[in-house]
């Protein structure tokens, strides 16, 4: 299997998922710059945090009209996993590839601190090795995670399962403690905690590394089925 | 062409146009020497911010040659960018601590996250890549209101800065005291990592070579920003927030990746970053070092704004922009890597033998100056010193006795005071686990950082208790060095080498000097018996407000290097049933004690004696007992005394402890603030290889699982019998309800 990093101007995650799945997962995995246009021979897309073009503007909303955009909606289309987080999450909500909008924090601060997931959907291609309503310890760093949707939104969000991680407590203000969020398809899910931190026991916790090998082994079995 | 707004030589020298810039009847004489005739408001302009006492150290040289600056492993001593000590494995670590005093009392967003801009173009001008920001603030009672504006803003300037541009940062620390009410301090270090291959230099090389500008364009923000924080801040200092210059952390972002690619080319000469006094520091200093000249056309230099004089290029602090020299002939290569980065390079000049700086402006000769007179020729001053009254005074004080009727309720009040409880409202804004390389979070003695693809880990960490300095200076820069080293130690790091920002107030006041050449003294006979040379720093002076100075506030920026990551230690407790060890007496030292603080509302007497001797033979005790893995956990007493380190180590563990006191005199074993201290668990198996190692260590007491810290006295008297969660609370709450 191997993954496309994309790094936009002002990503600041892009080592740390690239690290993450390379050395932890021990898969391929390539930076792809954002002006390129193709993403052939990627299996698996992912969005890392950061200040993409200093995120002046809205977050998100100058990368998503970067040209690898057209490729990351591409592959989203042809059911390939597209993974966003923080800055990723935010920039997927701007593409449309995931419902709702971003606000600042409720405190009006960045916060950044470990906190304690709930894994609300233990079935997606991401989080079928986690137990589901496991509670697992991921670390925010965001300023603007506070998720927001209308009532019909989060009324379909919940009826199609959408809601793949929420805080345990209230931690930025987002509507029903949503943390993370896939697209109806099951392939696109954009969260703002991050994963890719929680990959080493000696930085503090591993429980991220689930989630990569969620990929991974969604990828290896239906690889099978088609080789 | 000389401009029409812009006074005329004879006017500068009539008219003393010149001291409005700074410079003193007998400097602009010196000029006139230099130069042979009367000065342009240009070239005026250009040895008044290069003599300003932030870019040419005239008033602390004499004091910063005491300093202690070589060792086996310094590659880079003082004089460049930053300071490089060699960690082995062709790696070494390069660091650095500034000052951004000034800017942030004014405008406290932008002055300090360009504070926290300047520090990480330095370090990777030297061609390192950042890894990790620490800071060190200072500030007025947090119960002023605009204390705590200033307090908000700074750290949101902090945040803003290096959490965009995605460098952790992972500690650092933050006194209160009415002192510091109109002048905050607001010192950033930086520490990076580089393959000693790519070690830089900030030299202007080779005859003919290109001289190019890259990053941001230059505007009118800043202009003598180095010249402003060469003086006392005043009510009217209001009026100087455009020297303030604007950060923007997402250009910096762009420009460290493109530099650090940059310098993989061998055309890259040298390289050096615009920080104050901008192009003219930059482009005097990189000519000086290399004994050559610049000849810079500055209608070349990209700029902001329409109809920018040369004094306003050369003079402005525009963020954000960096000086190459370039191999003649490759400019191109090093174009494309900055333009790949969306960003702009441009030929501004060429290197000369003439060991001058030539600026051409529409066609004229603007400025032509000997590079030396700017960057060397700059007068140094030995200023007066007299010992202040108050020292006599304080040395001949019978020493302060506390009174403590009941410890529990002194001891809630020490961990409510902000200077002792918990820093969470600040790094929870912090973004100081970018890069994923961060094992010592913030709220432990030090941080910790693994180096990836290695087996060794840093340990970094600032520190200063001014409360000391003030009291003694000699003795207070002994404390604050053996201090930070105590702190790497119980990370399990062996201390490297130390970068100080030295903050204090007006040095032509006598007393203020003699403050400052007493903590040199007291900081250099310390980091000799410590081994732990000074690579680097900064020096900010003028740190007064209506005349009123801040304390000396030498702050040390030490770095240390933890040979395996399983030496790391933090000072929570890790298991129920370890011992709890003290190593080293309480003695009766109150004297600019927390609690002292607290019950008089000032601080007075003498500072607490420290023995280096003592100090270094305990710290080589405790990494010896840390790298052969007998301690669980590691805590060095500061301020508040003992139990207020053993409350700290419960915090977060869910543990308790049970202790009895050692001496007789409770409130001095509970409270004083005596140096070269450590609280150390130890497991029991582990018990009697670590009493092998330091057989001076005595068992207190050990860990519970019972969440509460009970603590009797020698004849078994109950003094203390709380729950862990109500000292917590009260500790972690503290600066949050102050800001509400």
């Amino acid at each position: 299997m191997k993954f496309a990093v994309i790094v936009f101007p002002g990503s600041n995650c892009d080592l740390d998922m690239y690290h993450a799945v390379k050395d932890e997962l021990g898969v391929e995995a390539e930076y792809v710059w954002h002006d390129e246009t193709s993403l052939e021979g990627f299996d698996g897309v992912l969005l890392p945090g950061g200040f993409s073009y200093g995120d002046y503007l809205r977050t998100g909303a100058i990368a998503r009209f970067s040209p690898i955009m057209d490729a990351v909606i591409k592959a989203a289309k042809e059911g390939k996993p597209v993974l966003g987080v923080c800055n990723g999450f935010q920039i997927l909500l701007e593409a449309g590839l995931l419902p709702g909008a971003m606000r600042r924090n409720q405190n009006l601060k960045f916060i950044c601190r470990p906190v304690q997931l709930v894994v609300e959907n233990g079935e997606t291609i991401f989080t079928k090795e986690y137990e589901q309503g496991k509670e697992i310890t991921i670390p925010v760093a965001h300023g603007e995670g506070n998720y927001y949707c209308d009532d019909a939104t989060l009324e379909s969000l919940k009826a199609n399962n959408q809601i793949v991680f929420s805080y345990k407590d209230d931690v930025n203000g987002s509507v029903n403690n949503i943390a993370g969020i896939i697209n109806e398809a099951g392939n696109v899910l954009g969260m703002m905690p991050h994963p890719e931190r929680a990959v080493d026991s000696l930085l503090g916790s591993d429980d991220g590394l689930t989630l990569f090998k969620s990929i991974l082994s969604h990828w290896r079995e239906r690889n099978a089925i088609t080789s | 062409m000389q401009l029409l707004h812009e006074p005329s030589p004879q006017m500068i020298k009539d008219e003393k146009v010149y001291a409005e810039m700074g410079l003193t009847d007998a400097e602009f004489e010196m000029v006139e020497n230099i130069l042979g005739r009367l000065p342009n408001y240009t070239e005026i302009g250009l040895f008044s911010v290069m003599w300003s006492e932030h870019c040419s150290y005239k008033n602390s040289k004499v004091i910063l040659k005491k300093f202690p600056t070589t060792g086996e492993k310094v590659l880079q001593g003082p004089g460049e960018g930053a300071g490089i000590i060699d960690i082995g494995d062709e790696q070494a670590v390069v660091f650095k601590i500034e000052s951004h005093n000034h800017p942030s009392a004014i405008e406290p967003y932008q002055g300090a996250a360009t504070g926290v801009g300047g520090i990480i173009r330095d370090i990777f001008s030297m061609g390192a890549r950042p890894v990790a920001l620490m800071n060190s603030l200072r500030f007025g009672e947090l119960t002023n209101s605009r204390v705590k504006y200033l307090f908000e803003e700074v750290v949101a300037g902090i945040a803003g800065y290096g959490n965009c541009i995605g460098i952790p940062t992972v500690g650092g620390e933050i006194q209160f005291d009415p002192c510091y009410e109109g002048n905050p301090l607001v010192n950033a270090m930086c520490v990076g990592l580089i393959d000693h291959k790519d070690i830089q230099k900030g030299q202007a090389k080779g005859v003919g070579n290109s001289v190019i500008y890259v990053g941001a364009s230059t505007g009118r923000d800043g202009i003598h920003g180095a010249t402003f924080a060469s003086e006392e801040l005043s009510e009217a200092s209001e009026a100087k927030r455009p020297a303030v210059q604007v950060g923007d952390p997402f250009m910096e972002k762009l420009l460290l990746e493109a530099c650090l690619e940059a310098i993989k080319n061998d055309a890259l000469v040298g390289i050096q970053d615009m920080g104050a006094a901008g192009l003219t520091s930059s482009s005097a200093e990189m000519a000086s070092k290399a004994g050559s000249g610049i000849e810079m056309d500055l209608d070349k230099v990209p700029q902001r704004e329409k109809g920018m004089t040369a004094y306003e290029m050369m003079l402005s602090e525009s963020q954000e922009r960096m000086l190459l020299v370039v191999e003649k002939g490759r400019e191109q290569e090093m174009i494309e890597i900055f333009e790949r980065w969306g960003l702009e390079a441009v030929v501004v000049g060429r290197v000369t033998d003439d060991k001058k700086l030539r600026l051409l402006h529409k066609g004229e000769v603007v400025a032509d100056v000997p590079v030396d007179s700017l960057a060397e020729d700059a007068p140094v001053y030995h200023k007066p010193s007299a010992e202040p009254a108050y020292f006599r005074q304080f040395q001949n004080e019978e020493a302060f006795q506390p009174e403590v009727t009941n410890v529990s309720e002194t001891l809630q009040q020490l961990l409510a005071q902000p200077t002792i409880a918990s820093k969470e409202w600040v790094y929870d804004q912090y973004d100081y686990m970018v890069r994923t390389n961060t094992v010592v979070a913030p709220g432990s003695d030090a941080a910790v950082l693994r180096i990836r693809g290695t087996e060794k880990a840093l340990a970094m960490t600032t520190d200063c208790n001014s409360r000391y300095i003030y009291l003694d200076p000699e003795v207070g820069g002994q404390i604050a060095i053996a201090e930070a080293a105590r702190n790497l130690v119980c990370s399990g790091a062996k201390p490297l080498g130390v970068t100080d920002c030295l903050n204090y107030g007006n040095p032509e006041k006598p007393e203020i000097f003699w403050q400052l050449e007493k903590s040199a003294d007291g900081l250099s006979e310390a980091c000799r018996v410590l081994d732990t040379p000074v690579i680097g720093g900064n020096v900010s002076l003028y740190n007064e407000t209506n005349g009123v100075a801040v304390y000396p506030t030498p702050v040390i920026g030490m770095v240390g290097l933890v040979e395996h990551v399983d030496h790391i230690t933090k000072q929570q407790f890790q298991n129920e049933g370890d011992f709890i060890y003290v190593i080293g007496e309480a003695g009766n030292d109150f004297g600019g004690s927390e609690l002292q603080k607290l019950q008089k509302g000032h601080i007075s007497g003498k500072a607490p004696a420290i023995d280096l001797n003592v100090e270094k033979e305990r710290q080589e005790k405790v990494l010896t007992a840390i790298q052969a893995g007998t301690v669980a956990s590691a805590h060095d007493l500061a301020e508040g005394g003992f139990l207020v380190a053993l409350a700290e180590c419960t915090f977060g563990t869910g543990f308790g402890a049970k202790v009895t006191l050692r001496g007789e005199d409770v409130v001095k074993e509970s409270f004083a603030e005596t140096p070269s201290r450590y609280i150390l668990t130890v497991t029991k198996e582990q018990k009697d290889q670590f009493e092998a190692i330091i057989p001076e260590a005595v068992c207190v007491g050990e860990v519970t699982k019972d969440a509460n810290v009970i603590v009797n006295d020698k004849a078994g008297n109950v003094v203390l019998n709380t729950e862990v969660n109500q000292l917590e609370d009260t500790w972690r709450g503290a600066i949050s309800c102050l800001l509400k």
